[in-house]
């Protein structure tokens, strides 16, 4: 507040100057960062076809969204919506809903039974204040840079080309609206345009005004229960304009240069703004692998494995046709020993089954009556065959053959 | 991105920055390819008394999509990462504090896990947070054909028939978590870590030269 009398600000800005704002594309259309100074957003516009609203069967529908990561500031947390959120996605919303700077209209596909629904999600990386300013510009950039799948409609049916079979086509967007934030101090005495996130703390209100370059203000907000005379609003509105067709300006410049590189073919995307001369960024190139010793190196991999625990006796073969693996124990319960019994057995193998790793050399499974489900029958003799439990169903009658003595 | 046998396997180009954002305690971001990643770490700070060790420090994983609400593959792949982070960090040395790592997607064409891990590694150590080991992640695909890729793309990933995604220790290359989709033998899988582990090596040598440039000028 004492650098605000002073007529100096914490980063050497004058009252009216923005930060430093850098506009970059993402890979695929509709992904665009934006930072402004520290603060650091990111838009994603993703499309789908669904019905539309019964009272507007005309008209496609835009859904805003803007998340605040807890990677942006350590008092946002996943999952809860605070005060701030709503606010901030309301004020998205009125900044580019209802000024219907897109043609919502052109978004229809059959009247009544599909639109497309234009989603912008808004993700702040890195909140140094002025949150608002950053998320507009990056929904409105984003929304330019958009691209929607082409639609192909013959009588009742609906094909949407992918694009590789047709070039994906442009959203209409009448205006471009743009937001811009002032923050009050000492009772409306001195105002900041774009206050960082210390000026933010300390500022006793915030006047937020969206406007596009055609001089047409979108929606004003005040908060922070400041009083403000006419003509400072008309001044902070005249200011917004200037600033507004500055913003406008970049972002189309920002537009052209992508429309440029993609059209030459080069590489867009996040990788490729990657700042090289920094110190903090390294980047290789596509390396190759040294392959020649891989195959030693798997076999070591095996040989120096620990061996696997051999807990699985040899499967008995108490007579031709019958097999047997692991010894039941005598039932102690008396009663219900048959049924006892049975379920060891079984217990008892699908351990087995699990510890070993051999493979059966061979069963076969024979539907034999209505006692008995299956019978195991081997076609040879080796003894160290085994038999997965799966194949082994019981019934009362068969437990003869398995049961020890 | 290719092939294992008689061509050449290579990864694809990565790049990395750290200290990007100026808000969290440590953030890096890590670009495989096309596929890239932003990792922002906070800690150790205050934890809720429902969620404090009394012995080691919290460590919560988030990761966040570009579109839509996190489902339950997220939350997978937050335990993935989680658990190799919680290998690899000392938390014992901040008991009763909590460590937060974030992730965002900010665009996916394959090795997504494999990249997390590795925005995950920088921005710990940018952070400054005290680590036993290094970690890095290294996808393998089986194709149709029985031909092992390393990176591969979404395309590639598409068309496979087995995923897997290691995280490879920088100590002694072993392998910390795997993950794996799809159907393969077990001769495979050795086949796979085998080559993971060469792959860490690139991967640890990237660290150690962006680690080295960066601490290049004293200040």
């Amino acid at each position: 507040k004492m650098l605000c009398m002073l007529d100096i600000r914490l980063d050497g800005r004058q009252t009216y100057d923005y930060r430093n704002i850098k506009i970059s594309f993402g890979t695929d259309y509709g992904c665009c960062f934006v930072d402004l100074g520290k603060t650091r957003v990111m838009a994603q516009v993703s499309c789908e076809l669904i019905t539309p609203k019964e009272n507007r069967p005309n008209d496609g529908i835009m859904f805003f969204n803007i998340e605040l990561s807890p990677m942006a500031s350590p008092a946002f947390e996943t999952g809860r919506q605070s005060e701030l959120m709503v606010k901030l996605n309301r004020q998205l919303e009125r900044c580019l809903r209802n000024s219907k700077c897109i043609d919502t209209e052109s978004l229809c596909v059959v009247s009544g039974e599909k639109v497309w629904q234009i989603r912008v999600d808004v993700h702040l990386l890195n909140h140094d204040g002025n949150l608002m300013d950053a998320t507009s510009i990056a929904a409105i950039t984003a929304l330019c840079h958009f691209r929607r799948p082409d639609v192909g409609i013959q009588g009742e049916d609906v094909t949407v080309y992918s694009t590789e079979e047709r070039d994906p086509i442009p959203l209409s967007i009448y205006h471009m609206p743009i937001s811009v934030s002032f923050s009050f101090f000492q009772q409306g005495t001195y105002l900041l345009v774009d206050p960082c996130d210390r000026e933010e703390r300390v500022m006793d209100g915030l006047l937020m005004i969206a406007m596009n370059k055609h001089r047409e203000i979108c929606s004003i907000q005040s908060s922070g229960g400041i009083m403000l005379l006419k003509d400072q609003v008309l001044r902070c509105s005249k200011i917004a304009s200037v600033k507004v067709s500055e913003i406008t300006e970049l972002i189309n410049r920002a537009l052209e240069n992508d429309k440029k590189v993609r059209k030459a073919g080069g590489r867009c995307g996040f990788a490729e703004s990657m700042p090289q001369e920094r110190i903090t960024a390294l980047k290789t190139h596509v390396s190759p692998l040294e392959m020649t010793d891989v195959e030693e190196k798997a076999n070591e991999i095996v040989l120096r494995a620990e061996a696997p625990p051999q807990t699985v006796p040899s499967p008995v073969l108490p007579g031709p046709g019958t097999g047997q693996v692991g010894e039941g124990l005598q039932s102690s319960w008396g009663l219900e020993e048959e049924e006892e019994e049975e379920e060891e057995e079984e217990e008892e193998e699908e351990e087995q089954q699990h510890k070993a790793e051999e493979e059966v050399t061979c069963v076969a499974e024979e539907k034999r009556g209505g006692n008995c489900k299956y019978l195991l029958r081997f076609t040879s003799l080796v003894p160290d065959v085994f038999v997965p439990s799966c194949q082994l169903q019981y019934s009362q009658n068969c437990t003869d053959k398995f049961r020890t003595m | 991105m290719e092939v294992c046998g008689s061509s050449n396997p290579t990864l694809r180009e990565f790049g990395s920055e750290q200290n990007l954002l100026s808000r969290p305690d440590g953030s890096s971001s890590f670009v495989q390819g096309d596929t890239s990643v932003l990792a922002g770490v906070y800690g150790p700070a205050e934890v809720k008394v429902s969620k404090e060790i009394y012995d080691r420090a919290t460590l919560e994983v988030v990761i966040q999509t570009k579109v839509g609400l996190p489902s339950v593959k997220e939350r997978a792949r937050e335990q993935c990462v989680r658990e190799t982070c919680e290998a690899a960090l000392l938390s014992t040395l901040n008991p009763r504090s909590s460590l937060t790592l974030i992730l965002q997607v900010v665009h996916d064409d394959g090795s997504l896990l494999a990249c997390f891990l590795n925005a995950a590694c920088m921005a710990l150590m940018d952070a400054g947070l005290p680590m036993s080991c290094l970690f890095a992640g290294v996808t393998c695909a089986i194709d149709g054909d029985g031909r092992i890729i390393i990176d591969p793309s979404a395309v590639q990933e598409k068309e496979s028939r087995a995923l897997m995604t290691f995280a490879i220790d920088s100590k002694e290359r072993r392998v910390m978590m795997s993950s794996t989709k799809g159907s393969f033998t077990v001769h495979e899988l050795h086949q796979c870590v085998a080559i993971s582990q060469k792959a860490s090596d690139n991967i640890f040598e990237f660290y150690r030269e962006s680690v080295r440039r960066r601490y290049s000028k004293s200040v």
